[in-house]
């Protein structure tokens, strides 16, 4: 019975997507101030079908729960042997489920914003849930036409077959969640700024509304990629932090898209300036996320990653990316001349900087995208490359470098226009840290270029992003402010974490045999032993190394080699121990024919910067997000009582006396 | 921004990407690397003796005589174990096999070969992968048919099975 009501659901929210979408047509048709017939249902039907979507997949969740062996989703995804965890997280494990999480998190967006969002003309709010449920609804057909995730088997299995183990792990099991939920938000931003454009109401007000969606998608894309990358780096065993494989990019690309959206309608709120680029970077994000969707389903690109790989599932993916991406271009360019120009402002101004950082982003995205996509092109061909981080690197260093630098002085100029000569403390400060700091660290060793540069700028970024509260009274500094101000310190600390991995990180591989010693920074590293030890569902070896650093106690690592039984695979569980000036890494490989081990070890020093870096980045924006619905919120009460006092007033007034 | 012409940019790019990703969808996807190196001799080489047993081997071993099989192999490799037997049904069949140990150890190599039998007249050590690279060859095992000219005529990937031995047997003849 559950998969037969969530497959109901499904289909019922599909029916209420196509009523949202006819009756906000519907709305737009009719000129404005006129009542239009339908447009009373497109609120309702938005919240309906996000009760039902979510319905659904909790229907599916609960199948995975209990490990329903009836359900040919379950039976090839999940065992009944499996940790519950891992049975709930398997959910969205694979294809089917994941695309029913992402409409669950697309309709739940979608009825969220019909629900609580009044500040918009009618008209554009219709617009807006039409293209809403016109999207929502690709993605219905997708599941409903070729991946029911209810489809039931003939006869019930006896045993699942298992789920990838390398997915059996709780960093990744909340990874792709984070990931969706951040894609959806960004197709919120997409249905506003198509809503807007068509409704040509591209103003502050409209920037205003979109803000909140495009900072909360912005702060989920961080989290996501910081536990992406954090996930990989000690899962995967190979010791790095990022790989520049294109679902790695699939993943950047939207961020990147996302962090210019988010500064330019910041702009636009504020200032009235850049409307026709938020538009286009609304629409760029979106894009984005969804190219990243085929990318990785469709197997057009060869990745490590590479999972859910269907041809068929590709041609529909890209037939939905025509459809929403054509068209919202195509609309793009015959309306977008249409929107009047915003306000105008000096290059040396605080828009400036922003429109600059912004050209920066968009030319680092166009760098990812590019060596993303240039295999596929060659391919086409018949030449095969792999693009790597020899061109990754240093190409999107080229305009990195600029950007942060800029990143640096933008928020100390005024809006409108500004005389750089005003903040010359600033500059010179900024520039005598990144040249102190290169100088000091020229002196104690050669390094190679990008990450010598990164230690140069990374305290300068520091210093930087604080020098806006200078001189400012700390307790009256805005809420959205401090989170600038965090975000952009965690730029710093980040960038301080990737210049010291790739400046300082020592590396051995080498052969041992139980009781042998290898050096590693300053570490000694002993294996004391290496013994089989057995989890729920995989057996491992594991290695007991003693590490003692200068010769102080020994700290133990365990780190395993895991075969996995069902389905059968080898994972290798690195193991950390993690100081306050960095990390050593551990990986026990093979065993030699004269009983030696691999052992890879790594000393890599700061490089958890990175990730806490990533964690202050999203930290600002959820403080920025904090700020505004503060602001927003008094905004609404005062509007209230403010009404209220107009209301008391009135009564208060005499009755006219009737003529007689 | 307010130049129309430029408004039809980001469509027009997306238009490109969409038509480039639905024609490489139609394509089929081949998993193997096959070497450019097809009809092109051997590039110059000498390799070392990979073990103290067997000469190293050089570009000119396989000038003059009959065609050769060029074997590209590791003691460290699982599928060249697989292989094995069938290199000794090749060289039962007269055919002179010439191999190349990838990354590999003197040791490693000599115990490899005291254990699943030793098929080849020379083994050179290509400690860097150079000569595999230089050869177009992308992983381990891979045989290749070398014609008495030193002309590379045929590629076969992965480990030779049972039903390899015919076809590699015809490419032979094919190379006299």
């Amino acid at each position: 019975m559950i998969a037969e009501i969530g497959l109901a659901a499904l289909w019922l929210a599909a029916a209420l997507a196509v009523l949202q979408m006819v009756s906000g047509v519907m709305a737009l048709r009719v000129p404005e101030g006129e009542a239009a017939p339908l447009a009373i249902y497109t609120r309702p039907a938005a919240i309906l079908q996000a009760f039902l979507a979510v319905l659904s997949f909790a229907l599916l969740l609960y199948a995975f729960a209990i490990t329903d062996l009836s359900i040919k989703l379950v039976a090839s995804n999940s065992h009944s042997m499996k940790p519950l965890i891992y049975k709930v997280t398997g959910t969205w494990g694979n294809h089917e489920g994941s695309m029913l999480l992402w409409v669950g998190v697309l309709a739940a967006s979608g009825g969220l914003l019909a629900a609580f969002e009044k500040r918009l003309p009618e008209r554009t709010m219709g617009a807006t849930l039409a293209v809403q449920g016109f999207v929502a609804l690709g993605f219905y057909a997708f599941l409903l036409l070729s991946s029911n995730p209810f489809e039931r088997l003939p006869v019930p299995a006896d045993e699942g077959t298992g789920l990838n183990p390398l997915l059996q792990d709780i960093g990744l099991a909340f990874h792709p969640p984070t990931l969706y939920a951040g894609y959806v938000g960004l197709s919120v931003a997409f249905s506003l700024a198509m809503g807007a454009l068509l409704t040509r109401e591209v103003n502050p007000s409209f920037a205003r509304v979109m803000r909140p969606w495009v900072l909360g998608a912005w702060v989920l894309l961080t989290l996501g990629i910081t536990a992406g990358s954090f996930w990989a780096y000690y899962e995967l065993g190979w010791g790095g932090w990022w790989f520049w494989d294109p679902v790695e990019n699939a993943s950047l690309m939207p961020w990147l898209a996302a962090t210019a959206l988010m500064h330019s309608v910041s702009v636009l709120a504020a200032r009235d300036a850049l409307r026709t680029w938020t538009i286009m970077l609304g629409v760029l994000a979106f894009s984005m996320s969804m190219l990243g969707t085929f990318l990785v389903r469709s197997g057009v690109l060869t990745s490590v990653h590479a999972f859910a790989v269907d041809p068929e599932r590709g041609s529909f993916i890209l037939a939905l990316l025509g459809l929403y991406i054509g068209g919202a271009f195509t609309i793009f360019a015959l309306r977008a001349g249409a929107v009047a120009e915003g306000k105008r402002f000096a290059a040396a101004s605080r828009e400036g900087a922003l429109v600059f950082n912004n050209l920066m982003l968009s030319a680092i995205l166009a760098i990812v995208l590019l060596g993303t996509l240039y295999p596929l092109l060659t391919e086409a061909f018949d030449v095969r490359v792999s693009v790597g981080p020899p061109y990754f690197n240093p190409a999107s260093a080229i305009f990195a470098i600029p950007m942060l630098l800029v990143m640096a002085v933008g928020p100390l100029l005024r809006w409108r226009a500004d005389r750089p000569a005003r903040i010359q403390f600033e500059i010179l400060l900024i520039a005598a840290v990144v040249i102190g700091a290169i100088a000091l660290v020229s002196f104690f060793g050669s390094y190679p270029l990008l990450p010598l540069l990164g230690l140069g700028l990374a305290p300068a970024l520091a210093v930087a992003a604080v020098l806006p509260l200078r001189g400012r009274n700390l307790r009256r500094v805005p809420v959205a402010t401090w989170g600038m101000v965090l975000a952009h310190f965690g730029v710093a600390v980040s960038l301080f974490g990737m210049a010291c991995e790739g400046a300082f990180t020592e590396e051995r591989l080498a052969a041992v045999a139980p009781g042998g010693t290898e050096q590693v920074g300053d570490f000694a590293v002993t294996l004391e032993g290496v013994a089989p030890v057995a989890g729920p569902n995989w057996t491992a070896i594991e290695a007991r190394l003693a590490v003692r650093q200068d010769g102080g106690k020994p700290v133990i690592l365990t780190p395993q080699a895991r075969s996995f039984w069902s389905p059968p695979q080898a994972t290798s569980e690195s193991a950390l121990l993690t100081k306050w000036n960095g990390q050593l890494y551990a990986v026990i490989g093979n065993r030699a024919e004269d009983g030696r081990w691999q052992l890879r070890l790594w000393w890599k020093p700061f490089v958890t910067c990175i990730w806490y870096g990533g964690i202050l980045i999203a930290l600002g924006g959820v403080l920025a997000i904090a700020g505004r619905l503060r602001v927003d919120i008094k905004r609404r009460r005062a509007a209230v009582r403010g009404a209220g006092r107009r209301a008391d007033l009135e009564a208060l007034q005499p009755l006219p006396v009737p003529a007689e | 921004m307010k130049n129309r012409f430029l408004l039809w940019v980001p469509l027009a790019l997306f238009a490109f990407f969409a038509g480039l990703a639905a024609y490489m969808l139609t394509q089929e996807k081949d998993q193997f690397v096959a070497s450019t190196m097809i009809g092109q001799p051997l590039p110059d080489f000498a390799l070392d003796p990979a073990f103290a047993g067997l000469p190293g081997a050089a570009k000119a071993d396989f000038l003059g005589g009959q065609p050769r099989l060029l074997n590209v192999w590791a003691s460290w490799c699982l599928p060249c174990i697989a292989e094995a037997p069938q290199l000794e049904a090749l060289k039962a069949q007269g055919v002179e096999i010439i191999g190349i140990a990838i990354r590999d150890r003197p040791e490693d190599v000599a115990n490899f070969l005291g254990r699943y039998g030793n098929p080849y007249s020379r083994i050179g050590s290509d400690r860097i992968s150079e000569v595999q690279l230089a050869i177009g060859s992308s992983g381990v095992p891979e045989t290749f048919v070398i014609d008495a000219k030193g002309v590379i005529r045929y590629q076969h990937i992965g480990d030779i099975r049972a039903d390899d031995v015919p076809v590699l047997l015809a490419e032979l003849e094919k190379a006299k």
